[in-house]
């Protein structure tokens, strides 16, 4: 129970995929214009992760070295389908918004490396766990970019309007928008980590 | 940095260039354009320099402050940023958006990469590059001039580029009121005259020296000449295109930056050829009336790769 739980921790903010580990970069500078996107994304990819790391690790003995990744792929893939086609059938909005970047999971680093990384050297329920960790920590960090991106980048809170007391710099909302304010979130958190070691 | 030096014996060669005697000769050489800036557009101007200028010290003492390094606004390179962020807007334009504007060249262009002489950019031009991006509106409403109020008049090359007129006469000025800046623009750039009295300056003291320069001002004068005009080959109006837009600003204050161009001669001409090849790219065909401000960052990037390409091989050396 308490490994369980460092490895559903770790993900969240040690080994945040996303701004200690720096992985699935693309996603996280396409999408993170808006908070239902970040949402939809971060659900999406954690779905995938969860149960690709738990067939993963599943299966971990019986696939053969050489073909791992490939096999990797066929299972991600899966899933993939699974969540595109759901998507499309209930919230077709969201697909639209989030376009090739669903299907793209399917290539996520994220989900590639842990799958490499751990859940084909670890049992079932600890490697779900890691994939449940790292992708609510996938979420979290989509959330805090697109929260100041969508809040100063349009005006807006989760799609309401709040710009009628400041200018809205429309350059957050556009490409290299996402890299500053990732590049200087990842510059405020190694800095306030530098703080704590001393 | 000065005890990591090695004291050799004598003789030394002295110098008494430092960082501060250049940049503040610098600082100077722009004065005239600022006071005519003054004069053309009135004290909103002068309101835009202030705000630039005070955020640009204020940002990089804090920053450096707050770094625990030795803090040297007194150099006057801050100054200098603030002051070319000013003169890159138009001279109505919101203080807000001038003060924005310095802290982004200076935080994030200049201290994030690692202070003074280490950004890989033009401070100023990515401020004005993040301005474009952030608040066009601000940035594309120029002032008409000598009405000292906020009535707006579109830069000639922008009326060019929507098609509302295809000649110097079509826009009612004649080439001496592009000279003496008497036309819509950014605050600095209008009086061409002013600015050649500051780089005429900066010559003569050795400061900068002709090859960037002249070689972006000739490529896009010839450019335009050639492709320019949609009526056909060699008929566009080199003198118009050389006195509009911020194309004197650029080329004598900006592409000059010792930090982020080239060092080698050679490497200073390829550069501002370079310049002026994507100037005229971006102003013929491109989707904005000016261009001088991207190409100079774009060839920011190509720098360090324009010396190592025309470095002489040593003899001996692989």
């Amino acid at each position: 129970m308490n490994r369980l739980w460092k490895e559903f921790t770790k993900g969240i903010f040690r080994e945040n995929p996303i701004f200690f580990i720096v992985l699935g970069l693309c996603p996280t500078l396409a999408v993170s214009t808006s908070l239902s996107n970040a949402i939809g994304m971060g659900l999406a990819a954690t779905f995938v992760l969860v149960c690709s790391n738990a067939i993963i690790s599943l299966i971990r003995n019986v696939i053969p070295d050489k073909i791992r990744i490939p096999c990797y792929i066929v299972v991600i893939a899966t899933f993939v389908s699974i969540v595109e086609m759901v998507m499309k059938a209930y919230v077709p909005a969201l697909d639209r918004a989030l376009g090739i970047f669903v299907p793209l999971i399917v290539v996520n680093c994220i989900i590639m490396g842990r799958a490499e990384a751990f859940a084909s050297k670890n049992p079932v329920l600890v490697s779900a766990a890691d994939g449940l960790g790292m992708g609510l920590g996938f979420t979290l960090a989509l959330l805090v970019v697109s929260f100041i991106r969508e809040t100063f980048g349009s005006g807006k809170i989760a799609g309401l309007s709040i710009s009628n007391s400041f200018e809205p710099a429309l350059v957050l909302a556009l490409a290299p928008g996402a890299l500053f304010v990732l590049g200087l979130l990842i510059g405020g958190i190694r800095w306030i980590r530098s703080l704590r070691s001393y | 940095m000065s005890d990591k030096l090695f004291v050799a014996h004598a003789p030394h060669m002295r110098k008494s260039e430092s960082i501060a005697g250049i940049m503040w000769r610098v600082n100077l050489a722009l004065i005239p354009s600022g006071l005519v800036a003054l004069y053309i557009f009135g004290p909103a101007a002068l309101w835009v320099m202030a705000t630039g200028v005070l955020a640009a010290i204020g940002t990089e003492a804090f920053i450096q402050k707050g770094r625990g390094q030795k803090v040297t606004v007194s150099d006057g390179s801050a100054f200098m940023t603030g002051l070319l962020v000013a003169y890159n807007l138009p001279a109505h334009c919101p203080l807000w958006v001038a003060a924005a504007g310095s802290i982004f060249a200076i935080a994030i262009a200049k201290q994030a990469f690692g202070g003074l002489g280490r950004n890989i950019f033009n401070p100023a031009l990515a401020g004005r590059a993040f301005l474009m991006a952030a608040w066009p509106k601000y940035m594309t409403t120029f002032t008409k001039p000598f009405v000292y109020d906020a009535v707006t008049q579109a830069t000639p090359l922008s009326l060019m580029k929507e098609g509302k007129a295809s000649g110097v006469v079509d826009l009612g000025l004649s080439y001496w009121d592009l000279f003496i800046g008497n036309r819509g623009g950014s605050l600095g750039e209008v009086c061409i005259l002013a600015l050649i009295l500051g780089a005429a300056y900066l010559l003569y003291k050795g400061i900068i020296t002709w090859h960037t320069p002249v070689s972006f001002v000739a490529t896009v004068a010839v450019f335009m000449w050639a492709f320019g005009s949609p009526e056909g080959f060699f008929k566009g109006d080199a003198l118009f295109q050389v006195f509009s837009g911020g194309l004197v600003l650029g080329a004598f204050f900006m592409a000059t930056d010792y930090v982020t161009s080239p060092v080698t001669k050679k490497g200073q001409v390829i550069f501002g050829v370079c310049c002026g090849l994507l100037t005229g790219v971006i102003r013929r065909w491109g989707g904005y009336p000016e261009g001088v401000c991207y190409s100079i960052l774009v060839m920011n990037a190509a720098a360090p790769l324009i010396d190592r390409f025309v470095q002489k091989r040593r003899y001996g050396a692989a």
